[in-house]
């Protein structure tokens, strides 16, 4: 049976990039799954019209904390406009396995987040 | 304890997946053939449906019908079938009575009590009765090992419902039914003692009787039975007094153009066409349950709960917070359990490439969550064709989650 549990997912949940805060964040926002308990913080800070910097905190599952740590490389320096071209397959892409209908709300945690960001 | 299991030859699933290590029996049961086979028996040889026919199929499948209405009520120690409300599951049964309780009994000032332990099942009926009604809505606490909390302490002379869990889907906690039910009584006298008995019927002698409850809800497919049926077991007078909950066929006496009349229980509960297959197989699976004796499936489940605490505590110490009693004779073979810092979802997904199905999440349980400060747990649970082998299997597979995702994490 193949895992989900493979490299890229595991690198960044072992190893999470742009963990943290940022100091004065143009936008921020946060999301919660009760159904498991997962919740996560996203901030953007802006610059010129591009994303300078992003930065999560928040717990959950691997896969959840994976695809937040992938998508806020994946948004660094990308203009405002080309955020909302972002949906679930850029995220499936990203974490480079098939996400099973269980865990895709883990998987795109990180998404709704963004989609909050963009409409404020 | 034998070291191959004998109950496993009955589940034809463990023939087609050989290697199944099936860990979530209070999510839902695995089903041996005696039951398979009874339903296959109904839609092959009578087939019709039930009250209406004056014909010889229809005529066998309401006696099949009505027949399992009377091993049930044998089954639960109830002196009458009328007794035994079909519904399509535990959920249906109290939100049934719930909603009947609505219409009548019920004014001003009475107060409900329930506990933080209790499935939503068995809690958000009864609040939002309490919040339509304006009524009190009083929550018994847990003490630190999973006990219920002095709950006689939330009871007085206006608590007019209290509805229970005879065993906890996450504590595995067995309450003391019995003994709260009688004290409850004399505070106060006009009491109603509603049991969710989801957990407890599948695994343990339970007796209406006995108890002295008022009602009992539970579902079949917890307990080797069909999917789509559920009992509500209520005293005759109760039952007769309580406002039906669905209009339609089979539950009428008389309709006029501007009233109706209705039957008396079950059937002016039993609106519609049942799941006539699924009554009917559920048969089979009390039989099935009375062969093997359910004293015989307690001891099973209490051997094979207190091997997994210990060999979990062997293995893995502090590092494995088991939720509950730690007395195995205190508790049902459910073990809720939080594994290092994993979350739920990771370490019930790697068992699940290992073939081991447990669950993940807050099982329908989310105020004992928040009592206890988690967002979530996982929950290994056991019935009788569970064995050690099973648990050393879930052993194993936890100790792959620690290969796959152990080490430091840097955040
Ligand atoms: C204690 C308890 N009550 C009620 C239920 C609800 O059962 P069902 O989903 O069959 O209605 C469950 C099932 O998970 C349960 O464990």
């Amino acid at each position: 049976m193949s895992s989900i549990y493979q490299e890229i997912i595991l690198e960044h949940w072992k190893r999470p990039h742009n963990y943290g805060r940022i100091k004065s964040p143009s936008k921020k926002t946060s999301v919660h799954n009760p159904s498991c308990g997962d919740r996560l913080k996203l901030e953007i800070l802006f610059n010129r019209g591009k994303v300078k910097e992003a930065k999560f905190t928040g717990q959950g599952c691997a896969i959840s904390q994976a695809s937040a740590s992938l998508l806020t490389d994946h948004v660094k320096g990308k203009k405002a406009a080309d955020l909302e071209k972002i949906n679930q397959k850029t995220i499936i892409k990203l974490l480079g396995v098939e996400i099973g209908p269980a865990r895709q709300r883990c998987a795109l945690l990180s998404l709704e987040a963004l989609k909050k960001i963009i409409e404020k | 304890m034998s070291k191959i299991n004998r109950y496993k030859k009955d589940f034809p699933i463990f023939k087609n997946i050989p290697n199944l290590v099936y860990l979530d029996s209070t999510a839902s049961s695995l089903k041996p053939r005696a039951m398979i086979e009874k339903a296959q028996e109904y839609y092959q040889n009578y087939s019709a449906n039930i009250f209406r026919g004056l014909y010889p199929i229809s005529e066998k499948a309401t006696q099949e019908y009505e027949k399992t209405r009377e091993a049930v009520a044998d089954f639960i120690g109830a002196t009458r079938p009328e007794e035994v409300v079909f519904t399509r599951n535990a959920t249906e049964s109290l939100n049934l009575l719930a909603y009947s309780l609505i219409c009548g009994r019920l004014k001003k000032d009475d107060e409900i009590v329930v506990s933080v332990m209790e499935h939503h099942a068995n809690f958000v009926p009864w609040q939002q009765l309490a919040r339509k009604k304006g009524l009190k809505f009083r929550v018994i606490d847990i003490d630190d090992q999973g006990y219920l909390k002095e709950p006689l302490k939330s009871i007085n002379r206006k608590t007019k419902i209290l509805a229970l869990a005879h065993v906890s889907n996450v504590l595995g906690t067995i309450n003391p039914i019995k003994e709260i039910a009688r004290k409850a009584r004399q505070i106060s006298p006009g009491i109603l003692i509603v049991i969710d008995g989801a957990q407890a019927v599948p695994h343990l002698k339970v007796d209406v009787k006995d108890l002295n409850c008022d009602f009992l809800a539970f579902s079949a497919h917890k307990m080797l039975g069909p999917t789509g049926v559920g009992v509500l077991w209520g005293k005759k007078n109760l039952l007769d007094n309580l406002t039906p909950f669905n209009y339609g066929g089979e539950m009428i006496k008389e309709v006029h153009l501007n009233r109706s009349t209705f039957e008396a229980s079950p059937y002016r509960f039993e609106a519609g066409t049942p799941d006539i297959a699924g009554v009917i197989a559920f048969r089979a699976t009390i039989d099935y349950l009375k062969r093997v004796g359910l004293d015989k499936i307690r001891q099973h489940e209490l051997r094979l709960t207190s091997f997994a605490l210990e060999r979990l505590k062997e293995e893995f110490g502090d590092e494995m917070k088991i939720l509950g009693p730690q007395k195995a004779k205190d508790r049902g073979g459910v073990l809720a359990f939080v594994f290092k810092d994993y979350h739920s979802h990771d370490v019930a997904q790697i068992l699940a490439d290992q073939n081991i199905c447990i669950r993940a999440g807050h099982h329908c349980a989310m105020p004992l969550h928040q009592r206890l400060g988690l967002a979530s747990t996982s929950r290994a649970s056991f019935y009788l064709y569970n064995d050690e082998k099973d648990v050393e299997k879930l052993i194993k597979g936890l100790k792959k989650i620690d290969k796959i995702l152990g080490g430091t994490r840097h955040e």
